[in-house]
């Protein structure tokens, strides 16, 4: 909401002085922030002035354009020029060049003055051109930045002014003035109005406001007027979608008299184009009452006015030209015609008021705030009607801003308004609220006397019975949002002010610490960072394409996945099922930045719909739902669990003097999810994989030894590094990390640790060449016995010497035993019994 | 077979003065050597076989057996004579030679090359640890929940109404279909209800984690961002508990000095509510209130959602954008910086913030 300073002081105590800034300093104190301050003299600056053409001279040019030399009277005839500088002619009459021609001699129009400053930083001063020294400019509503008019200069005629020459064109057209921006929150409705904003002004610097509702005389009744029916047989929530319609006639205006310059000073300040007369005489009082109003042509008009529910298939053309289909939800006002606007949200074209109309019906009603806000919604159609509505608009003030319009209309478009008038309506019931004695004081912390409750509640508009529990308090009318005694202890807090609240620190009871799990996430982001990669945290959101490639192993088997009903671009328009797409974008993002050589990583969440999705119902607020209906709420919403991801490109290293840097492979990427499995004390179990992200013969499935598989790590898939423009040979990871802190030991039992010498035996297998080693290696492990303290692969050889299709595995076998010193006999044995598990299962011969 | 004797260079191994003078000149030719190959060689020219001094003593074989003592006496000492210059000066020049390597073998330290790296954690995710072991260490506890979540915890129960202008206020990722009522969690206040729901009384936690709405990455605003939200129930907590929590939560985090202040504002989860400023003195344009976070007195509806009865319990809750914090904190002037994963952002920071 724009505030224009000059109408708030109409109805405040804004000191002379104060700036857009300070208006907005003290109303950030009772809950506005700031959002902008909007000030024509930040742009622009005098001297500009009402000039008088004297002459124009036509003087045709060789590129076919024809100029005006012309003459401007700036200062009265008779008159000295006052001002004096550089291209400021002593004689009062000013010579200018101008391009445009929509004006004539005797014209008065605006005249920017060597030495005045136009927004763009636009300097004006005296200059030769065209033969002529041009000495300043005959403006446009542009070039003052008060318009978008491109229909050339402004003659003060057209806009109803003819002021004495050499006035203060700044003056005249209200740009000295300047509009204070804040945000109004959603609860506070009333605040979407000079009459609310004023009021809370008061509020905040402790002085007196006028109403400006008070200062219109509508009559007490009013009967005889256009026939108003209000007919909703479909409430939404039980609540009827108007509780009450003004309507006034006013007759003979003329639709076509400019706007006064004050008014559309303050409309553009507020932020709000200039239309017509008697759209901006609406637009004018919704933003001094908080009431939005509508003008209708009256001629255009035909039988009863009714307000009433949409019927299915029905449409309308709106104010904008666009034909709407409504929905049976929608709230109409209907003529015999039928639909002539969407009620509360937008007129309709019909019965619009244009150029030629005389006679104007003024709507002002009351509508239900749900009914508005979903057809707002529905046909997305924000408008300041709207805004106000779906926020709550105070119902008793429809009369005082129907008389307001009416007024405006008498006064600036001369009409005569009718004594008949139509109000019909009930007035909702007032809501009272007990607000115990001590309830504010404890809840807020500050010990208020009832003075301080009493006079904050008052100064809001409310009514307050001091009881023998407390206060009974009826908020006023505009304050729709004040229903409990929660609602009235924020407000006496806020009178009072926030500052006042003391501070002191409640002692939780004694806490567990960082669960199991939250430990272990830490504990393996950390490592993987010691590790030497780079944590990164990219979006979630993916394309089908990746999910269907990173989330499922095999190629052609579509990822289950959620699909986001708006994201922010189509292409991206699901939830990751894999970290790996996003850390791919972030690596490339790298590489066009000069950085090949990486190790990223990233623990996050991916999203893994099951079968169940969500819930079709909602239970209400304000109320525990039941157990089945929690567990259904539990339950529909899909798995997700932590997934670790990482992709290596390049070397592991910087390039540097004596020092060749290694490039990653495959290898890198298993030893990272081993040290990933090694400090959360879980053994990962190691099998060649397959996942059509990754190459087929260079890739690890991961899995616990109770099979579960936690994920893959290998080299990328060539292909799809060379689809993705990422470095050949680039490794990548991806686990389960929830599944991986779930197998970890609760608590590690120590092992004994013998100090008698180590006897160390190797031992060359031979096996067929598709024999995994880390099979063989299991086998020895196996059939060695309680004797062997570690077994480890050193050497991986084929060709001569080993038979085509085999190859040869020599392994270190390192025995000891807790309570003697092994003989090399029993230490051979050992190895034979190894090595005889070793043939069984794969045929492995002894080299 | 003294006549067969080949040249005349031969000396008598009698002759005292001749094989003292071969002895002089091999002990001065070693003092000469000045490397081990040249002592080498010095050491073959006057110990070798065709040497004077090994020819003289041969010669010793054919003399008469009276002479053979005092010959054999002669040339013994001679002979000792020399190989202890030879060992003497082998020990000097071998010295001197593994000295020399020494001196050789020096590199330029500052030459060295890196030849592992650091790695570095996203300076967020730092952050949200550092924030998170400020409460675990004044007795909160930490709670998790999933992003996509069910509309009923991210809205409904937090007293958002359904057609309120106020669910607007977060431009919220809806999931498909819209049946489902599942939704991007907009804040990480659906943690508060499942925490409510889920735990006993009285609740101290401290909810961190990733939210969404649907702002475009600009300077300022990022669709994924991080959030941290405190959540305390207990009887009789006022205003001034969450006054005082914020206070104290606000000096652990940037020092003594550290002030705040609460503004009035508007929320459908807490009443009352309001809006959280920290005292910035090192801001751009100089000192300055940085708006932090909101705030304010659990909503009595929220309360009853998680089935806690509003006349015996009360609670506040707060929250805070992590990217905020970081952003005046350690003054990162563009979102994008936090977003885009480059890694001279997060290798900047290393494991620190």
């Amino acid at each position: 909401m724009r505030i224009p300073l000059s109408w708030l002081r109409e109805f405040a105590q804004v000191p002379a002085g104060a700036t857009a800034e300070d208006v907005m300093a003290d109303l950030v104190k009772v809950g506005f922030e700031e959002e902008a301050v909007h000030r024509p003299t930040d742009a622009l600056r005098g001297p500009i002035v009402v000039g008088q053409v004297l002459s124009i001279v036509k003087e045709p040019q060789t590129n076919g354009k024809t100029i005006n030399w012309c003459q401007v009277r700036v200062v009265p005839e008779g008159q000295q020029q006052s001002l004096t500088g550089d291209g400021i002619d002593p004689s009062g009459v000013q010579g200018i060049i101008c391009g445009a021609h929509n004006f004539v001699e005797g014209d008065k129009v605006v005249v920017t003055l060597p030495g005045a400053v136009l927004p763009g930083d636009f300097h004006i001063s005296a200059r030769k051109t065209y033969g002529h020294l041009s000495a300043g400019m005959i403006a446009s509503v542009r070039e003052l930045g008060i318009g978008e008019d491109h229909d050339g200069i402004l003659v003060l005629s057209r806009i109803g002014l003819d002021p004495e020459i050499g006035t203060d064109a700044m003056d005249l057209l209200g740009l000295y003035d300047q509009a204070a921006e804040i945000n109004v929150t959603p609860d506070r409705g009333y605040a979407f109005s000079i009459r609310g904003v004023a009021r809370e002004y008061a509020h905040a610097t402790g002085t007196s406001f006028t109403d400006p509702a008070s200062k219109v005389e509508a009559p007490a009744e009013l009967a005889g007027g256009y026939t108003v029916k209000l007919n909703d047989d479909a409430p939404i929530y039980g609540k009827p979608g108007c509780d009450r319609f003004v309507a006034r006639t006013v007759r003979g205006v003329d639709a076509t008299k400019p706007t006064p310059p004050w008014m559309t000073s303050r409309l553009r300040l507020a932020g709000i184009r200039s239309i017509s007369l008697p759209v901006d005489i609406s637009n004018y009082v919704m933003l001094e009452l908080g009431q939005p109003t509508h003008c209708y042509d009256l001629d255009k008009l035909s039988g009863d006015i009714v307000v009433r529910r949409a019927v299915a298939g029905e449409k309308i053309t709106t104010l904008d030209e666009k034909v709407r289909t409504l929905d049976v939800e929608d709230l109409l006002i209907t003529d015999g015609s039928g639909a002539i606007g969407i009620a509360g949200v937008m007129g309709g074209a019909a019965t619009e008021v244009s150029d030629s109309t005389s006679n104007i019906l003024v709507e002002a009603a009351h509508f239900d705030e749900v009914s508005i806000a979903r057809s707002r919604r529905r046909h997305k159609l924000p408008s300041e009607a709207s805004k106000r509505f779906e926020r709550g608009v105070d119902w008793h003030v429809a009369g005082t801003a129907a008389q307001r319009v009416v007024d405006l209309l008498v006064e600036l478009a001369g009409g005569t308004a009718d004594e008949a008038g139509t109000d019909v309506g009930t007035a909702p019931e007032t809501v009272t609220v007990e607000l115990p004695a001590a309830f504010a004081a404890e809840r807020i912390g500050i010990d208020f006397t009832q003075e301080q409750v009493v006079t904050s509640l008052e100064d809001l508009g409310a009514v307050v019975v001091v009881t023998d529990a407390g206060y009974t308090v009826t908020a006023p009318s505009w304050r729709n949002d004040l229903e409990t005694k929660e609602d009235l202890s924020e407000e006496i807090a806020r009178l009072v002010g926030y500052d006042q609240i003391p501070a002191s620190l409640p002692v939780a009871p004694p806490g567990r610490g960082l669960t199991r799990t939250q430990q272990q996430r830490r504990r393996l982001v950390q490592a993987l960072a010691d590790a030497g990669l780079t944590e990164v945290l990219a979006y979630p959101f993916v394309s089908k394409a990746a999910n269907d490639t990173f989330g499922v192993p095999v190629a052609g088997e579509p990822r289950k996945a959620l699909k986001l009903a708006n994201p922010i671009s189509e292409e991206q328009g699901y939830l990751r099922t894999s970290i790996l797409p996003g850390l791919i974008e972030v690596a490339k993002r790298n590489h066009s930045r000069g950085f090949r050589d990486l190790a990223l990583f990233e623990a996050g969440l991916v999203f893994l719909p099951g079968d169940t999705l969500g819930t079709a119902s909602i239970p209400p607020l304000g109320a525990k739902p039941g157990d089945e209906v929690l567990d259904g709420l539990y339950d529909g919403v899909p798995d997700q669990p932590l997934y670790v991801a990482a992709v290596l490109t390049g070397h592991d290293s910087p390039a540097a003097a004596g020092h060749a840097p290694r490039a990653w492979d495959w290898a890198d990427a298993l030893d990272i999810a081993r040290i990933a499995g090694d400090v959360l004390g879980v053994d990962i179990v190691v099998s060649q994989g397959q996942h059509q992200a990754f190459h087929p013969g260079r890739t690890a499935q991961l899995a616990l030894r109770t099979g579960t598989v936690l994920g893959y790590a290998g080299e990328l898939h060539p292909k799809l590094l060379a689809a993705h423009d990422m470095p050949a040979r680039s490794v990548a990871l991806e686990f389960n990390a929830d599944a991986l802190f779930e197998a970890a030991a609760d608590v590690i039992v120590a092992r004994h640790i013998s100090t008698y010498p180590v006897a160390t035996q190797d031992v060359a297998l031979v096996v067929p060449q598709d024999v995994p080693a880390e099979e063989v290696l299991t086998a020895l492990r196996e059939g060695a016995g309680e004797l062997l303290e570690d077994v480890a692969l050193f050497d991986v050889y084929a060709g001569k010497g080993i038979e085509d299709g085999k190859k040869s595995l020599a392994f270190s076998l390192r025995f000891r035993a807790g309570d003697r010193t092994l003989t090399a006999d029993e230490a051979s044995a050992a190895r034979e019994s190894a090595v005889a598990v070793a043939h069984e299962r794969f045929g492995a011969v002894q080299r | 077979m003294t006549e067969t004797l080949p040249g005349a260079g031969v000396p008598n191994p009698l002759d005292e003065a001749a094989i003292t003078a071969a002895v002089d000149q091999a002990v001065a030719a070693i003092a000469a050597a000045s490397t081990l190959d040249e002592l080498k060689a010095v050491r073959l020219a006057h110990t070798g076989e065709k040497s004077a001094l090994s020819l003289a003593n041969r010669e010793i074989g054919g003399l008469p057996k009276d002479q053979k003592a005092a010959a054999g006496k002669l040339m013994g000492a001679s002979r000792g004579r020399v190989n202890k210059a030879l060992a003497d000066r082998t020990a000097e020049l071998e010295a001197e030679n593994d000295a020399r390597i020494l001196v050789e073998e020096t590199v330029d330290v500052t030459a060295a090359p890196r030849r592992r790296r650091a790695g570095a954690r996203h300076p967020l995710s730092t952050l949200q640890d550092r924030v998170a072991d400020i409460f675990v260490g004044m007795g909160w506890e930490i709670a998790e929940g999933p992003e996509v979540e069910s509309e009923w915890f991210n809205f409904d129960a937090l007293n958002f109404k359904p057609d309120h202008p106020a669910r607007e206020m977060q431009d919220t990722f809806f999931v498909e279909p819209p049946e489902a009522h599942l939704l991007m969690r907009t804040h990480t206040s659906p943690v508060q209800v499942r925490s409510m729901l889920e735990r006993e009384l009285p609740i101290y936690v401290l909810c961190p984690g990733k939210v969404f709405r649907t702002d475009e990455l600009d300077a300022t605003h990022t669709p994924v961002f991080h959030q941290f939200e405190g959540l305390a129930i207990d009887k009789k907590l006022s205003m001034a508990d969450l006054r005082g929590t914020l206070e104290h939560f606000a000096r652990q985090m940037f020092g003594d000095e550290a002030q705040i202040r609460l503004r009035p504002n508007y929320f459908p989860f807490t009443e009352p509510s309001a809006e959280l400023d920290i005292w910035h003195p090192g801001a751009k344009g100089g000192p300055s209130w940085i708006e932090w976070g909101g705030c304010g007195m659990v909503n009595p509806n929220v309360l009853r959602a998680a089935g806690i009865d509003p006349d015996i319990y009360s609670g506040f809750a707060f929250g805070m954008g992590i990217e905020r914090t970081l952003m005046f904190r350690n003054e990162v002037g563009d979102m994008r910086d936090m977003i885009e994963g480059d890694v001279r952002f997060s290798e900047h920071f290393g494991m620190e913030i």
